[in-house]
């Protein structure tokens, strides 16, 4: 069984991650019966008991002492950080792991990257190499940042491209909270784009995820457990809609927004860490759904958000998930896929689903969806017999789909409505290490991005003939 | 005499705890002594460390006293009765690149009571192949050659005699397919005189992962050079004998490999060849890659049985075997792997009709050579002529040859009256041009 390590940076960072490490341990305590350290739990979590003196970590199968996540925070001022250690989650995280700085990097990109990456780059190393010899396979590390901001976009991707020089085998996943229009940062289109070109570089998938599109699925589902038909009750023990029965009693403004992502990166890796009837591993993500390394942005959606509380659920409800998953109101970045071409597209089914629900399902929602020339038939598919908690199955849909084409066409005309007027500009250019070439650079890879996107979408509707194939001389 | 079986990946593994768990019930359901033992000794070992499993069982087997020193056993000694079971541990070597199947497999194994794995035949490592065919073939392969080698090697010193290899596994994955290639490799260098016939499962049309096409094609291109056959179950054909012919309303993977296990040892259990003289076959692999796989340019067999049907409906049918061998005919000549739906149009082509470019001339499936083998009830007046019909084969083996017949008089898996028809057919060379194709556009794409 492999392990993953978790890096949150910046304040939009790790509060996701305290919301994912909440969910991860009430996942656990669900399926973990018997209260033993098994190879599901060794993949986020370490057992340590404390009274050895080496500060000993516990091998799988003994009884849990005391777990410690796999994780190391990172944030350039401190509120965050410490909100976390005088919450309830403190216990699950020590000293060593985390970084914090007293005075934040005031939303610019160029102090996050250039200054504090330079300064605290060794420390960075270290925690990271730490928290890699604790584990006995590594096989993913899971960033979580925001894009809009200074320390998460800036630190946070020079933490990628150091991932990068120091574990170059290991997969690096990347959770990007993208701004949306009516930001509230001024200098996030800078901060999204030069963050932009780090991440086309560098990562190997990378999960995008928009604000509005969190706030549209919070409240539909407040809509659907206020204005519900009498008779069906929403189940409120599901660890999409709230935190309630978590540990901490009162819930915070972004909570339930952050709530939506923890629950992406669950299910993401429930098949690598429980049974199933298909099992679909995490280096098994990048090699299905990347065909070309720069494309390599993944639309999550995320079924069912909310359940009723029926205990039978007809195979209706079933098919309903899987074509809830690519309809646009549950995609988490605002975009409608149907519209655009299909890459690739991976569905990863957690609970008493079979593979006949699933063939069914594929063979009805195919032809309404527009898959690339090359690929029409390329789906990937995960079974996991483990449902999430309070729900009986779930979905999750990631799909290459050039629908991420407007939100960066979007993205790159905020950048160049200030970049025309070299507004802001100037905070950027006063760090040490920063050109304005990097602003074209970011600019131009960018640019190129959506080139790229757009000569696919651009084979959508002509009929590709079959390329002629080699004969064999007879 | 003894088959090693090496199951690869995921699906290598799941299968072949299923076909071992239908190996061990059909031999044990009160049937004859000689066909229960040919069978034990072709896929189990007996280990001395039976004293685990403990049955009372009354009313199957002789008396016998078991001595005990603990205080409770002679209570029970002194009052009762028990037999000793003995421990039946399978002939094979689990490989995976992550525990999680392996771990499943060998626990549903040791459930069933009658059969397990043995502890120390598996091999597996932290992490998956990632459906990387390349991956599996040059860089875990070669990694993990020695441990696999001498997991393999210590099981066929456990066979008194050897009769062959069947690596079985999926070609879509990563394990299966490139660690599976690779442990093949081996298996034909360090044994090069024991038959290897290749299982192969193919994955559904309309995708189970993305890059299947490539994996299968190089798979396939690779096996081909080194194994002696391959036979292989498709996921789609499979699937359709589950929902229309079974009638389940939900399929589980399980299901299907239940299907897929129930037609493989229909094809592996004991039987009578021609040229076993009277006794049960202690050369079944060997037997059957020179029965079918006449020519080193055609390898590719695939398997169909006649009866399939849900277990609630086998006690209220009667068969025969004139409807049975006809409807497995058609089967043959349409290319159907289910009675439902049997095309009954298709006929073979009139001998004037020639050479035709298409790949199966109007639907019908020309047979290179045919493997039937008759399992049950009467079996030795089963006319089996309508198979050796010249126009059902090509023009230059004559039907004599491309017919073989092996029979069994051991009714099979709780069929009275049951047959499986090997064949080396066209029945393949659409779903393989289909992959092949896909394969190419998605390589020839930019």
């Amino acid at each position: 069984m492999t392990q993953s390590v978790v890096v949150q940076v910046g304040q939009c960072g790790n509060q996701v991650g305290c919301r994912f490490w909440d969910l991860a341990l009430r996942e656990h305590a669900h399926v973990n019966k018997r209260g033993l350290y098994d190879e599901a739990l060794s993949s986020f979590f370490r057992n340590v008991d404390l009274r050895k003196s080496d500060g000993g970590d516990c091998c799988v199968g003994g009884r849990i002492q005391h777990l410690k996540a796999r994780a190391v925070l990172i944030d350039m001022e401190e509120g965050v950080v410490n909100g976390i250690l005088q919450g309830p989650l403190r216990e699950v995280f020590d000293s060593t792991q985390l970084l914090t700085d007293v005075s934040g990097s005031g939303n610019n990109w160029a102090v996050g990257h250039l200054t504090y990456g330079s300064a605290y780059r060794e420390a960075i190393v270290n925690k990271l190499r730490k928290a890699a010899e604790h584990c006995d396979c590594l096989q993913c590390f899971f960033l979580i940042h925001s894009m809009g901001g200074g320390t998460g976009s800036g630190l946070g991707t020079r933490v990628l491209s150091l991932l990068e020089e120091e574990f170059p085998d290991v997969c690096r996943i990347v959770t990007a909270m993208y701004p949306s229009a009516e930001d509230d940062v001024i200098t996030s289109p800078y901060n999204s784009v030069l963050a932009m070109r780090e991440l086309t570089e560098h990562a190997d998938c990378v999960l995008p995820v928009e604000n509005q599109s969190l706030v549209d699925i919070v409240n539909k589902i407040s809509v659907m457990s206020h204005g519900a038909k009498p008779g069906s009750v929403l189940r409120k023990d599901s660890t999409v809609t709230s935190g309630q029965g978590s540990l901490s009693p009162t819930e915070k403004p972004f909570d339930a927004m952050n709530n939506i992502v923890a629950n992406l990166l669950l299910n993401i890796t429930s098949s690598a860490r429980f049974e199933g009837s298909l099992n679909m591993d995490l280096n098994e993500i990048a090699m299905n759904l990347v065909p070309f390394p720069r494309l390599h942005y993944l639309v999550p959606s995320l079924t069912p958000l909310y359940t009723l509380a029926d205990v039978n659920i007809p195979t209706r409800r079933l098919d309903q998930m899987f074509s809830d998953a690519f309809s646009k109101d549950h995609q988490l970045i605002r975009a409608d896929p149907k519209r655009s071409l299909y890459l690739a597209c991976a569905l990863m089914v957690r609970g008493n689903v079979q593979v006949s629900d699933l063939r069914r399902n594929i063979e009805r929602l195919r032809p309404s969806l527009p898959f690339v020339s090359w690929n029409q038939e390329g789906w990937k598919t995960g079974l996991c017999s483990v449902p999430p908690v309070g729900h009986s199955h779930s979905l999750l849909a990631l799909a290459n789909n050039t629908c991420v084409k407007p939100t960066f066409m979007e993205l790159r005309d905020r950048f160049t409505k200030l970049y025309r007027k070299k507004a802001h500009l100037h905070h950027y250019l006063d760090v040490d290490g920063m050109e304005q070439s990097i602003f074209s650079e970011s600019l131009s890879s960018l640019s190129e991005l959506i080139d790229e996107y757009h000569q696919l979408d651009a084979t959508k509707a002509r009929l590709i003939p079959d390329a002629p194939r080699l004969s064999i001389a007879r | 005499m003894s088959v090693v079986t090496v199951q690869l990946g995921q699906c290598g593994n799941q299968v072949g705890q299923e076909l071992f768990d239908v190996i061990s019930s059909d031999a044990q359901d009160g049937q004859r002594k000689t066909y229960s033992s040919v069978s034990r000794e072709r896929f189990f070992r007996q280990t001395s460390q039976g004293g685990k499993k403990m049955r009372y069982n009354k009313n199957k087997a002789p008396r016998g006293f078991y001595y005990d020193c603990c205080y409770v056993g002679k209570v029970l000694k002194y009052f009762f009765f028990f037999l000793r079971v003995p421990d039946f541990e399978a002939r094979a070597v689990l490989v995976d690149m992550e525990p999680k199947v392996i771990n499943h497999s060998m626990n549903r194994a040791a459930k069933s009571g009658r059969w397990r794995y043995a502890e120390a035949s598996h091999f597996s490592q932290k992490q998956g192949s990632g459906n990387n065919w390349a991956n599996g073939f040059r860089v875990l392969g070669p990694r993990h050659r020695d441990a696999v080698e001498e997991l393999v090697r210590r099981e066929v010193e456990h066979c008194d005699v050897l009769a062959g290899f069947i690596p079985m596994m999926s070609v879509a994955g990563g394990t299966g397919s490139g660690v599976g290639t690779f442990v093949t490799q081996c298996l034909r260098d360090v044994y090069p005189s024991s038959f290897v016939l290749n299982h192969l499962t193919w994955p559904y049309g309309t995708g189970e992962v993305i890059v299947q096409n490539y994996n299968s094609v190089l798979t396939l291109a690779h096996l081909y050079q080194l194994s002696d056959a391959l036979l292989v179950h498709e996921n789609d054909a499979v699937h359709r004998i589950c929902s229309q012919q079974l009638n389940l309303k939900q399929i589980s993977f399980g299901d299907l490999n239940r299907v897929i296990a129930h037609q493989l040892a229909g094809v592996l259990q004991p039987a009578l060849t021609p040229d076993s003289c009277g006794a049960y076959s202690g050369n079944p692999l060997g037997e059957l890659v020179s029965a079918l796989a006449c020519h080193p340019e055609y390898k590719l067999l695939s398997a169909c049985s006649i009866p399939q049907m849900a277990s609630a409906s086998i006690a209220f049918s009667t068969f025969s075997w004139p409807a049975l061998l006809k409807h497995l005919r058609q089967m043959l000549i349409a290319n159907t792997k289910m009675e439902e739906g049997i095309d009954w149009q298709v006929r073979p082509p009139p001998a004037s009709a020639g050479r035709t470019s298409s790949l199966t001339a109007g639907g019908f499936n020309a047979s290179l050579a045919n493997l039937l083998i008759l399992r049950g009830k009467d079996v030795y007046s089963a006319e089996t002529g309508g198979f050796e019909d010249p126009a059902i084969y090509t023009s230059w083996l004559p039907p004599a040859e491309a017919l073989s017949l092996w029979k069994s008089p051991v009714p099979f898996d709780k069929y009275e009256k049951s047959a499986t028809l090997v064949s080396n057919s066209q029945a393949l060379l659409r779903p393989l041009d289909d992959m092949v194709r896909k394969a190419w556009n998605m390589f020839a794409s930019r």
